[in-house]
């Protein structure tokens, strides 16, 4: 090392006009400072003198404020929201002359306010209780035959458009459904009558055209999307170890599905079903435009009838007073209840599912 | 010879004979054949039902015969799993019948209206007979409220997403992020109710004289509470596939914090964060709820989102299905294909740009 | 009970991936054979031909007579599922059922055999996880979840599973490279066990383990990448450890390559 003469510009060696030359020949923006330049309060590079003071104002804190700021803007709207509704919906709920909880109609608008969300409750949950039903099972097979039995060429495509009408809007959906669905599904409320009018679900006699049958097909059809592409998403998970495991033993595909994939992605078939029912439930236009709007509690799929919270509010806001808004919106607060515990519910088994697999590997 | 051997006899735990017969497709298809014919039969003979009728009833016959003749052949365990390939192949059919309905449907009658003047007019003066009319104002209206709310939740939701993934620490990141997951949950009329509980009804009075006013700047606000948490979600999930030594190799050249987000991190997960910017904006376009609530619906053209209602292409689709005149159902149904487009080229537009840019 | 193995000129692809090339050998019953060889030569992919798990994989194919006791197994009538339950396999990475308690995966494959009566169930499973040297450490936890066991516990539970079916041949591949030098140990020992019953075929990284446990060895090597793996050659443990007639083979043997 000694044989080599140093080019430090902070030795000696050289002098000053040896820096000068490195200043110009080091390309612009680089100025080395002579280390004993204290004129300027800059200090020199390398650090030689005491370390930067941190500024009290500087841009790192005010972009870290403004980010924080903007998370905060979101507990405030949620504090907002629930004040502004619980506010509106006070007045309306002590002007009621019935109880909000079992009176089965909705006549908020009169000088003797009576309204009660039994029947709209009831509707919201039949009507997403039996698309599910209706839904799940179809929306496995499909998820199933996406990750484990369509060739890769055809499953992604699939896969794709499957997203793609995710996407649609629901009130494209409800005006099928009263349009064009109705139809079919009249004739099949008819036909079920015919022969089934012994079930309490498909008696009556008629008319057989917006009912809960048609409601829920169509919201099964809507929520069909959303449980695929989730379920398919866990089935593909599964680890191939696994179904190698399985294949080994001599299981035959089915096997191997019920013996490795099913039981595996168990928890977050139950996360997807969760997520379809609280859209299901949050539904509005769909089913204002495909239920009959008839405030009663029953059990009949097949009659024209039923109702839910959001068609009600949908239906009704237009010729609503302040009692009647406030009405709406309280019946709107338990919709949110329900859907909350729905959706936490939902993400509580998608987030012990992610500890336990991380856990396991 | 084993106890199982002994206790089993059926179960051929070490199989000498690895052959077996396979159930030949031409049997498979004379199955189906007969299934049918045996339904038309039943079904039109006993004059139960229709063709549809045949159909299902063919099915269950078809899977009752097929799952006879495979145990027969090959054996109860393949037959089970043939029963079961049937019936998932069956499930995908069974969900392409509606949606290509609809699909078609879309197509068909969407077709009726597709006219210059469907989409140069509006609904003004359009009485209950007359045929023409059109969704320029529903289309002003979707464009200027959901891109007013583009531009109050993207940079709300992104600083957020920011403050999620780069600041947060400790109780108030943990309250912030359980809120956002409250907030994916809400209803759209529920978000709809606020607006219209809070802006239109108190502080819109402030600013027209004591009454309150539907406005389509009240839409962009419910447009935005159902916007952000998708978009602080998404960005999260995209800053946080951000290497972590791509961040460290900047602060080890004394580069500050948020410098290294601006100019390091953000960009990175730009691609990722426009997709879910892009699935936002095709959800909010879609909604009708919130907008028949807060924007008033109107049949004028109306550019000002600030003063006077609105409609949106969504309400306008609601609307017409609801009217009574007999041109109203073209005009929905156009409205309605049009509509779809729009959140389909979005959407479409969106997932490409994911597929090419996946950071994972 | 056990049965002799014979591949004649076994090529298998994937596609047009040519993956081995022309492997010819015999492997007597009740014996351990190992297959040893650098990375990347075949040696997995011919003994997952032998159950015919690498059809798992898309496009896969095979020339060449592969036989069970003169049975082919390749012939256009065989049922896959029987030849897996003849031959079975134990994998590089332990794999228990992440969601079945350890008695419910040692009785997996009887299960899905169709035996439901529990009695026959319970001597099973006992009489495996004993011949797998592992009853005396789950006996009292038996209900408790298979991935809750140690690495060695868990390969260990995979073989007693594997076995529990009763199989003629059991496949190991590279059983131990998951494992501690302890499970390693034990499960070497355990093989020494099971030669008794079954025909053994292990690929093995570990020339040393090959050695230690095998009758017979069969070394494989590949030219360059992207030729198919080859058998270089296949003969009795003691002679390709000590006095291999391939050049190739003492290469590897003495570490010259691999």
């Amino acid at each position: 090392m000694g044989d080599y003469p140093s080019r430090s510009a902070s030795t000696d060696a050289g002098g000053s006009s040896v820096t000068a030359r490195h200043a110009r020949s080091a390309g612009s923006g680089v100025s080395p400072i002579p280390p004993d330049d204290l004129d300027g309060m800059r200090p020199p590079l390398g650090g030689g003198g005491a370390l930067p003071r941190k500024a009290r104002f500087s841009m790192e804190t005010g972009f870290r404020a403004l980010s924080t700021a903007a998370g905060g803007m979101v507990l405030v709207i949620i504090v907002a929201i629930a004040i502004f509704l619980i506010s509106k919906a006070v007045p309306a709920l002590r002007a009621n002359t019935e109880n909000f909880l079992t009176y089965k109609a909705w006549f908020p608008n009169d000088a003797e306010p009576k309204f009660g969300i039994a029947a709209l409750a009831f509707g919201t949950v039949l009507t997403s209780v039996i698309a599910l039903i209706v839904a799940v099972p179809i929306a496995l097979g499909i998820a199933l035959f996406l990750s484990h039995y369509a060739p890769k060429r055809l499953a992604n495509p699939l896969g794709f458009i499957i997203d793609l009408l995710a996407a649609v809007p629901s009130v494209v959906f409800g005006l099928w459904g009263r349009d064009v669905f109705r139809v079919p599904v009249e004739d099949f409320s008819v036909w079920l009558n015919k022969y089934f009018s012994w079930l309490p679900i498909f008696g009556g006699d008629g008319p057989f055209g917006r009912s809960i049958l048609l409601g829920s097909l169509v919201l099964a059809i809507m929520v069909l999307p959303i449980v695929t592409s989730l379920s398919r998403e866990v089935f593909q998970q599964t680890p191939l170890m696994n179904e190698e495991a399985a294949l080994a033993l001599g299981a035959t595909k089915w096997e191997m599905i019920r013996t490795a994939v099913v039981p595996y992605g168990k928890p977050g078939v139950i996360a997807a079903v969760m997520l379809g029912l609280g859209r299901a439930l949050g539904e509005t236009i769909a089913l204002a435009l495909t239920l009959g709007i008839v405030f009663n509690i029953s059990f009949n799929l097949i009659e024209s009838g039923g109702n839910s919270i959001a068609a009600n509010i949908a239906n009704t806001f237009g010729e609503a007073n302040a009692t009647g808004r406030g009405a709406l919106i309280a019946s709107g607060l338990v919709l949110f209840a329900i859907t909350l515990v729905v959706n936490m519910a939902a993400r509580a088994i998608i987030y012990r599912r992610r500890e336990f697999r991380d856990s396991a590997a | 010879m084993s106890l199982l051997e002994r206790e089993s006899p059926g179960v051929f735990m070490t199989p000498d004979n690895i052959r077996s017969r396979k159930l030949p497709w031409v049997i498979n298809l004379g199955i189906a054949v007969g299934a049918l014919i045996l339904a038309a039969a039943v079904v039109l003979g006993l004059g139960i039902g229709n063709w549809v009728l045949v159909i299902v009833v063919g099915v269950v016959f078809y899977l009752a015969g097929l799952f006879a003749a495979a145990t027969r052949v090959e054996g109860r365990r393949s037959a089970r799993n043939r029963l079961w390939q049937t019936l998932i192949y069956g499930a995908c059919v069974l969900a392409i019948l509606p949606l290509a309905s609809v699909v078609w449907t879309l197509v068909s009658k969407g077709a009726a209206r597709l006219d210059g003047d469907f989409f140069g007019s509006s609904m003004n003066n359009i009485g209950a007979r007359d045929p023409n009319g059109g969704a320029y104002h529903a289309i002003i209206g979707t464009l200027e409220q959901v891109g007013i709310a583009t531009l109050m939740a993207v940079p709300l939701g992104v600083l957020g997403a920011i403050y999620l993934v780069e600041y947060g620490r400790g109780k108030f990141a943990l309250t912030v992020r359980f809120f956002v997951d409250v907030m994916t949950g809400i209803p759209s009329i529920v978000a709809g109710l606020f607006i219209l509980a809070f802006w239109v009804l108190i502080v819109s009075p402030w600013f027209n004289n004591g009454t309150p006013r539907f406005s389509g700047f009240a839409a962009s606000l419910a447009l935005t509470v159902l916007m952000l948490p998708t978009i602080v979600r998404s960005t999260e999930e995209m800053l946080r596939l951000v290497p972590g030594p791509l961040r460290e190799g900047a602060y080890a050249l004394g580069v500050p914090q948020w410098k290294t987000i601006v100019k390091v991190v953000l960009p990175t997960a730009l691609p990722g964060i426009v997709t879910g910017v892009m699935l936002a904006v095709a959800r909010a376009a879609g909604e009708t709820a919130p907008v028949l609530l807060v924007a008033g619906g109107a049949a004028a053209i109306n550019f000002d989102p600030f003063a006077g209602n609105q409609s949106s292409l969504a309400l306008y689709v609601y609307g017409q299905a609801g009217d009574a005149s007999r041109y109203a159902p073209d005009r929905a149904w156009t409205a309605a294909l049009t509509l779809v487009a729009l959140v389909l080229i979005l959407t479409i537009a969106a997932k490409l740009l994911a597929r090419r840019n996946r950071l994972t | 009970m056990a049965k002799r193995i014979e591949a004649s000129n076994v090529s298998s692809y994937y596609g047009s991936f040519k993956a081995i090339d022309s492997i010819s050998m015999t492997v007597e019953p009740k014996t351990i054979t190992a297959l040893i060889g650098p990375s990347g030569c075949g040696k997995s992919t011919f003994l997952r031909s032998i159950n015919r798990m690498h059809e798992v994989l898309p496009n896969a194919r095979i020339e060449g007579r592969l036989t069970i006791d003169d049975q082919n197994i390749y012939d256009a009538d065989v049922d896959v599922t029987a030849v897996r339950r003849m031959i079975g396999m134990v994998f590089q990475r332990p794999n228990p059922f992440p969601t079945m308690s350890i008695y419910e995966n040692v009785v997996a494959g009887l299960k899905l055999n169709g035996v439901r009566k529990k009695s026959l169930l319970d001597d099973a499973a006992e009489k495996s996880l004993k011949s797998a040297n592992l009853w005396d450490e789950v006996k009292d936890r038996l209900a408790r979840p298979g991935a809750g066991l140690s690495g060695g516990q868990q390969q260990r539970l995979c073989i007693a599973r594997t076995i529990a079916v009763q199989p003629q041949v059991v496949l190991m591949d590279e059983p131990c490279s998951a494992l501690d030098p302890i499970s390693t140990l034990a499960i070497e020992d355990l093989m020494f066990k099971l030669k008794d019953q079954f025909t053994i075929i292990i690929v093995t990284h570990n020339m040393q383990q090959a050695a230690r446990v095998s009758d017979k060895t069969g070394f494989f090597s590949i030219d360059k990448t992207g030729e198919p793996g080859r058998l270089i050659e296949y003969d009795d443990t003691q002679k390709i450890f000590s006095n291999p007639a391939e050049k190739k083979t003492e290469d590897y043997i003495t570490g010259r390559f691999g």
